[in-house]
């Protein structure tokens, strides 16, 4: 059996974990979308458990019904049964640090799944989980029934936000295939001349600051900069990509640091704690912000070349 | 007029900038692209269903979500939190940093707390509060402060260390969105070249919040 055979497994284990959460979103008296909700659920269920068999341009269809789902509004997570306070806070006194272990198992066995054998990180992170999950069923005895709801509960929690990323990384394909990233290149290039290392890290460092803060989101922003940006300017010149890639990212996050846009992060903790000054986390983090920024160029240029 | 093409980045940046459905901002910016370049409705609809299907390893990380599941109903913030207020007697910059430190960690491993929620606001800033009060009782503007120092602190060890666990939805974007553009990237390398930055963001934080218990001597 080959890796991506082996791979197809997991992604049908996946179909059947998103289909729970279609069937109990369905069942949700509670949610007014539950109609929407649960369809959602059942199209990506759908996706990764037969995709492989259905045309491209039926998945593309299926994905805009998605998108015109998430416009309406019909696609809500509703009211989740919250955990049992109790119940956790019991097992919580008798398990203690043991409830951390499966966690540390998954971090640990995908990395040497990944690094060591030839099954490759993807097919490393799906065993590491089913191992997890089996683990942590064992330390705290749960039954089938329980992991169901748990699992339910937890991927309908995470609502169509669970999506955003694999959506984003698509936009990466179109925006390839339709040559994005020569015209912006063509653009940019008239201003700065593509070559010179250190202008294009620069460039590309600090792009993603301004744009994760006009977006709040620092991975639209990695999509479109990445493709626009930083593959012309860095990488097409010979820079390591997986510096490029996990160096851009964090500082799109310098610019989230800075941004009232990115609500979760610095306007949350605002209302959370009921604070006077309405830019207090931001004044805190801004300065830290930009001395990781220069840092980032600097390790970016000096590790990508 | 090739510069039509970019119509997909205007779009993303004024459908988030302007807080629209970002589901249906993304799908509409991939469909324009697409059709401003010349493609017929059938070819991007088959390229976005391919390119949707050749992405499906950033969503990998649902598969971890039973597990976080299980041992959250049994109770996993639960002993986190006992875990932390044992700390006792400690300026409020040392417990920023002993929370920065358990945060860093945690995410590492790819356990992701509601950090401002769970952590900050019932535990972190009154802990800080209370240690920062010791010698002489808190003005409002001192309170505000080291409410946004905390934080300030969950965003720093979040940030930079949610893509040190391999299967992290942010990996995995990076990991796939390069190959989208035609560069293969493994997410391991990806989690190698993004301890450096974990390591730095953990020292300069942690210098800076040594430095915030001054004010609260004098």
């Amino acid at each position: 059996m080959n890796v991506n055979n082996i791979l197809e497994i997991f992604y049908v284990l996946m179909g059947v974990i998103m289909i729970f959460a279609s069937v109990e979103s369905f069942r949700d008296k509670d949610n007014s979308a539950r109609i929407g909700t649960g369809l959602f659920w059942l199209i990506l269920g759908l996706i990764f458990a037969i995709g492989k068999y259905l045309p491209s341009f039926v998945i593309g269809l299926l994905i805009i019904v998605i998108g015109l789902l998430s416009l309406f509004k019909q696609i809500k997570v509703g009211k989740i049964k919250e955990v049992n306070k109790e119940l956790a806070e019991k097992s919580a006194k008798r398990l203690g640090a043991w409830l951390f272990f499966p966690s540390v198992i998954l971090a640990i066995l995908s990395i040497l799944i990944s690094e060591f054998t030839n099954l490759g990180g993807q097919v490393g992170i799906g065993i590491a989980s089913v191992v997890a999950l089996i683990i942590a069923m064992i330390i705290s005895k749960t039954d089938a029934k329980t992991t169901y709801h748990d699992s339910e509960r937890m991927v309908r929690s995470v609502g169509t936000a669970g999506v955003l990323p694999q959506l984003l990384a698509t936009l990466g394909v179109i925006f390839t295939a339709s040559g994005v990233g020569e015209v912006t290149s063509k653009a940019i290039s008239g201003v700065f001349p593509p070559g010179n290392h250190l202008l294009g890290v620069v460039l590309y460092c600090v792009a993603m600051v301004i744009f994760t803060m006009v977006m709040g989101n620092a991975f639209a922003a990695f999509a479109v900069i990445t493709a626009g940006i930083g593959v012309p300017f860095v990488v097409a010149q010979g820079g390591n990509p997986a510096v490029v890639a996990a160096i851009g990212m964090t500082c799109g996050y310098c610019g989230t640091l800075m941004t009232p846009m990115a609500a979760n992060f610095n306007s949350l903790p605002v209302a959370l704690m009921e604070m006077k000054d309405n830019l207090g986390v931001i004044k805190q983090q801004y300065p830290i912000a930009l001395i990781l920024l220069v840092i980032q160029i600097a390790l970016m240029y000096f590790l990508a070349f | 007029m090739e510069y039509l093409k970019l119509i997909g980045i205007v779009i993303i940046i004024l459908g988030f900038a302007f807080k629209l459905d970002t589901i249906a901002v993304v799908v509409a910016a991939a469909l324009a692209t697409g059709l401003v370049s010349g493609m017929s409705f059938n070819d991007v609809l088959t390229i976005l269903g391919k390119g949707f299907m050749d992405n499906r390893m950033v969503s990998l990380f649902f598969l971890t979500l039973p597990m976080i599941g299980v041992v959250e109903s049994h109770g996993m913030k639960q002993a986190a939190v006992n875990g932390i207020s044992k700390i006792k007697k400690l300026s409020a910059g040392k417990v920023f940093n002993i929370y920065l430190l358990i945060r860093e960690v945690t995410d590492a491993m790819g356990i992701a707390l509601s950090g401002q929620v769970q952590f900050i606001r019932p535990l972190i800033n009154p802990m800080a509060q209370a240690a920062a009060s010791v010698k002489k009782p808190l003005t409002d503007k001192q309170v505000d402060l080291i409410k946004g120092r905390a934080a300030a602190t969950d965003n720093f060890g979040n940030f930079f260390s949610q893509n040190l666990f391999i299967a992290s939805s942010g990996v995995l974007l990076m990991a796939s969105t390069m190959k989208s553009l035609g560069h293969d990237v493994a997410p391991a390398s990806i989690v190698l070249y993004s301890i450096p930055m974990a390591i730095i963001t953990f020292i300069i934080t942690a210098y800076y919040n040594t430095r915030f218990d001054k004010q609260f001597d004098k």
